[in-house]
């Protein structure tokens, strides 16, 4: 038995539709070769090093398959230097430290690929709302959203947060923001978290858009 | 006589004592380069996309032979140029 892995990088002139059939294409020659399909990777679209038939980028893409024997590598390498949309490609045979590399990747058990994958576990932790932060005076759904994929989701987090942090987060958002005066928020959030309501709208009522009012008015 | 803090060096005193070179594929157990990633391989290469010699980068002549390998099958695939200026 042995593995191989083919490489390709698709015309990414083509529609996203005939690139997926591109790459099924061969994913099925290959199945049809009686080989077993180990992995398929869609690596994405990326900036090639050098243009290639004056294009610029490419989509890549990874087939990892095992056969009996390498008799289906010649007849697929030979379908896609026919195949206009294929630009480029590179059929290897992996040894046993590759096979394993490949395995572990997959696992996310590689370096790189485990800091990928627990930072979109950790984004997608950030994106869920927990609390709805729009209760607090001075925060719209706008800031609300704006708030959550800054990572601050919960009043908790609010009132940690000191005045600072917050408007960083509301300059990062653009200028339309800059307006906006967060320095009440974690006291308010604080409430908030305790449930305390009556204390909250107490504090509210002497707050004007979120805002301390002065002396003078 | 002045102790050694006291005294103001011109040059860096450390400059020459070199740690000794080690080959990072044998110390890390790392039996398989990826030609698919390229902020890896990179480090191997000069600002030229040239492929740096084993008395720089320290590797062991058995994976110096394999990053050499990896490095061409990525220049193939565009994944790295073949020649170019300012890569780092």
């Amino acid at each position: 038995m042995r593995q191989y892995e083919v490489t390709f990088v698709v015309d990414p002139v083509l529609s996203g539709d005939e690139i997926k059939t591109a790459a099924k294409s061969y994913e099925d020659l290959l199945k049809n070769e009686g080989c077993s399909i180990v992995a398929t990777d869609d690596l994405g679209l990326k900036t090639l090093a050098y243009p290639i038939n004056r294009r610029n980028s490419g989509i890549y893409f990874t087939h990892e398959f095992t056969t009996e024997t390498g008799a289906v590598v010649p007849k697929l390498e030979l379908a896609m230097k026919r195949d206009e949309r294929i630009m480029r490609f590179l059929t290897i045979k992996l040894d046993k430290y590759g096979v394993k590399y490949n395995d572990d990747k997959r696992n996310g058990r590689i370096g790189k690929k485990e800091a990928h994958v627990s930072k979109l576990a950790k984004d997608n932790e950030k994106l869920v709302i927990k609390d709805d932060l729009t209760r607090l005076e001075g925060i719209g759904p706008k800031i609300a959203q704006l708030l959550v994929t800054a990572g601050v989701n919960s009043y908790e987090k609010v009132s940690q947060a000191d005045s600072d942090q917050l408007k960083d987060i509301l300059a990062k958002g653009g200028s339309a923001y800059l307006s906006h005066d967060p320095g009440t928020w974690p006291e308010q959030a604080k409430l908030a978290a305790a449930k305390d309501w009556t204390k909250l709208d107490a504090l509210q009522n002497k707050l004007r858009g979120g805002k301390v009012v002065g002396e003078e008015e | 006589m002045a102790s050694r803090d006291e005294i103001k060096f011109l040059s860096n005193p450390n400059l020459g004592s070199q740690r000794k070179k080690y080959c990072r594929f044998k110390k890390f157990g790392i039996r398989h380069i990826d030609y698919k990633d390229p902020d890896f391989l990179v480090q191997f290469l000069n600002a030229q996309g040239k492929l740096l010699p084993r008395r720089i980068t320290g590797n062991s002549l058995k994976y110096q032979k394999k990053v050499a390998v990896a490095i061409k099958r990525a220049r193939h695939l565009a994944i790295l140029p073949y020649v170019t200026d300012l890569l780092k």
